[in-house]
């Protein structure tokens, strides 16, 4: 008995294999997405993890010592004392020295750029940690409860979701704005509130009918309490759904971001943050410096492309309906040479042949 | 009820031993939008340790409603009412804490459908871990891990498989973890509703013997829900035939299946199909539309035997031989208003 007690700690690599499973049975399309969309998020990420790596300047850095690389932090000290400070020259084409150009206020567009990616990323995951945990456990909740406060909840989150992303993010931001300083907690309030009502709905009508599978009666008839049941049977079974939206919203609530701080109601100016530098750099379009504007939209838009390859490649892969397709089509071919070289001589079991040995292909 | 006849109902030294489950009167209504629907109707019965008592009637005849009813594990908008007393304890009525203890610990209820009865992300041991710390929270897990080794060992689940998850097993299999999950509290009585429908006849032979193991080896009571009756004439010591929400006839299993007195049993039993059946035989018609059930006998528009009476008079159960008792008017004492000592009220009126 007492070997047979230890938990099943030695498979690591049998669970490991088990768990990607979906991942190796996906359309190959899917699984490329998700490459590619895991490249273009995994170097915004080092962007916004190590910026200082990267960038040249710091993100509101406008002089720089000649001929150093000094601390970014007693920068004015040192230029306002000794005379061997330069400033960024206003409006450079991109070269050399400013790979991306500079703008009007004598900042780097590169360091702009990179800096961006760190405000980008930390918004995102403030926002939707907000909107998850808001939106899951009420979702669950009232889900689970069901009644009237399912229905004020459910209307109440409807009314939310009418509303147009952007302009419920500007009206908290505004209401916020009221209260608090502008900075990056009330940016990430205002772009998480919109993506409550996903959350919600998502969990909670996938707890509607997770609550009526037998397993849950079963549970009760254990004599089972409701919460034992909310946070052990209903939750893991629910939660699968998150993922994927998160994916899904991180591309949205980087769009929604940019929305804000173009408007002027995101992060407050000398933050490098990329909607608001194409609002800065509004006015050098016209006069043909497209530089200023051009870069941080690009980046905009690669980080939300990457997260939505991420997020639509993962719906597929997690979804066993979207994901049988590819699965089929690789066994069979994998079959096919063992089959036909089996029974060459028999014609008739043929057809059968590519699913009865899909279950050792599925298996291994 | 004359309780010597049978076996369970005295201790060798000759007394009386009490039921271990005494229901009296029991009902089970579901709100409908067409009014009140009485799926089980003022139902009682007993039901003695190391017993096993069969349940069996049509499809709708409210088995299970009654078999859920007995543990108040309904869906929000049904109401049980009557009495339910488990070893002089009563159930109905207590508060939500009292019954979800009893609930596993003292009543365990096995479903049908093995299949779906178990979380599919849990492994069966983290069942075993939630079941029994819900009845013992300071159980440790290695403690409750122990239990549920033993518990699978015993239905024949080798303990190296404990950390298997569900859909690793066959379904003869997660049925035998589902009535390993019954037994590890060791409940007083086990409700098994129709615990071998879903599942080929050897493994129906398996459960069925474990089922019969437990309640001579550990004294359980055992309501065996099912509609099959060759399952009830091999395994149960009595039958109460239900229809309609009621018990129509109860008794012992041979002498209600030799000499069935109720014409709804005579026509159940007729509709047996075996390896001698040329003919197929069933009774006409469906169970009545129980919200507005027939006025006074609930079989009379479908029964062969009927006279004027069965419209105007409901029977009750009265006795016809030793602890085998019909509810028809064909048997004197059938006749309400003729029983005397029955405690039940003429069924149907406000309990």
């Amino acid at each position: 008995m007492g070997e047979a007690s230890a938990p099943p700690t030695g498979n690591l690599w049998y669970r490991i294999d088990h768990a990607l499973r979906p991942w190796r049975r996906a359309n190959p399309m899917a699984r490329w997405l998700v490459i590619i969309g895991l490249l273009i998020t995994g170097l915004f990420a080092f962007l916004a993890l190590f910026p200082n790596l990267v960038a040249p300047y710091g993100e509101s850095q406008y002089q720089y010592v000649v001929g150093g690389t000094e601390d970014p932090e007693d920068l004015d000290v040192r230029c306002g004392t000794e005379a061997e400070c330069e400033q960024v020259p206003r409006r450079i084409e991109p070269s050399k020295g400013f790979p991306f150009g500079t703008t009007a206020a004598r900042f780097d567009v590169f360091s702009r750029v990179v800096h961006g990616a760190r405000v980008a990323f930390s918004i995102v995951l403030l926002s939707t940690a907000l909107a998850m945990g808001i939106g899951v456990p009420l979702g669950l909740f009232s889900g689970y409860r069901g009644g009237k406060l399912d229905r004020v909840l459910v209307t109440l989150m409807d009314a939310v979701y009418v509303i147009p992303p952007l302009l419920l993010a500007i009206i908290v931001a505004f209401v916020l704005q009221a209260y608090f300083d502008p900075g990056l907690a009330s940016a990430a309030v205002a772009v998480g509130v919109v993506y409550v009502p996903q959350y919600y709905r998502v969990i909670r009508n996938h707890t509607l009918s997770v609550k009526e599978e037998p397993f849950v009666e079963a549970a009760r008839s254990m004599g089972a309490k409701p919460r034992t049941i909310i946070t052990r049977y209903v939750f893991f079974n629910v939660v699968q759904s998150v993922p994927v939206i998160f994916t899904l919203n991180a591309a949205d609530a980087v769009l929604t971001l940019a929305g804000l701080g173009f408007l002027g109601y995101g992060v407050p100016f000398p933050r490098a943050e990329w909607g608001l530098d194409v609002s800065q750099a509004l006015s050098d379009v016209v006069s043909g410096f497209w530089w200023t504007a051009f870069f941080p939209g690009l980046a905009t838009m690669l980080l939300v492309a990457g997260l939505t390859l991420v997020g639509e490649g993962l719906n597929d892969i997690v979804n066993p309906l979207l994901r049988v397709r590819g699965f089929r089509g690789r066994v069979a071919r994998r079959a096919l040479p063992a089959a036909s070289g089996a029974a060459a001589s028999e014609p008739g079991p043929a057809p059968s042949e590519g699913t009865d040995t899909s279950t050792p292909g599925g298996i291994r | 009820m004359t309780a010597a006849a049978l076996p369970h109902h005295a201790a060798e030294d000759g007394t009386e031993i009490p039921p271990i489950l005494e229901v009296r009167e029991l009902s089970v209504a579901y709100g409908t939008y067409r009014g009140s629907l009485q799926a089980v109707d003022h139902v009682s019965f007993d039901l003695w340790p190391g017993e096993s008592l069969g349940v069996v009637g049509e499809s709708g005849c409210g088995k299970s409603s009654m078999g859920r009813g007995l543990l108040q594990l309904l869906p929000p908008g049904a109401a049980v009412g009557g009495s339910v007393n488990l070893d002089g304890e009563e159930l109905i009525g207590v508060d939500r804490r009292r019954l979800r203890k009893a609930r596993g610990e003292d009543i365990a209820l096995v479903f049908q459908e093995p299949m779906t009865r178990l979380d599919p992300l849990m492994r069966v041991s983290d069942h075993f871990v939630e079941a029994i710390r819900a009845h013992r929270p300071r159980t440790s897990k290695q403690q409750a891990r122990h239990l549920a080794r033993e518990a699978l060992a015993q239905m024949g689940i080798p303990p190296t498989r404990v950390d298997s998850y569900p859909h690793e097993f066959s379904g003869g299999m997660r049925q035998r973890i589902m009535l390993a999950l019954g037994i590890v509290l060791s409940p007083k009585v086990i409700i098994a509703d129709e615990p071998t429908t879903a599942l080929d006849v050897i493994v129906e032979a398996q459960i069925l013997d474990l089922l019969d193991r437990m309640r001579s080896d550990e004294q359980v009571g055992l309501l065996l829900i099912t509609h099959n009756l060759g399952l009830v004439a091999e395994t149960c010591d009595r039958v109460a035939v239900m229809y309609a929400g009621r018990i129509v006839e109860i008794g012992p299993v041979p002498e209600v299946f030799a000499h069935p007195e109720h014409p709804y049993t005579q026509g159940l039993l007729r509709s047996v199909i075996s390896v001698d059946t040329t003919e197929l035989s069933s009774i006409d018609g469906s169970p009545p539309d129980l919200v507005t059930p027939p006025p006074a006998c609930r079989f009379a528009p479908r029964c062969p035997a009927r006279f004027d009476a069965c419209d105007e008079v409901d029977p009750v159960l009265a006795s016809v031989g030793p602890s085998h008792e019909a509810a028809c008017l064909l048997h004197p004492g059938s006749d309400a208003l003729a029983s005397t000592p029955v405690v039940r009220p003429s069924a149907g009126g406000a309990a």
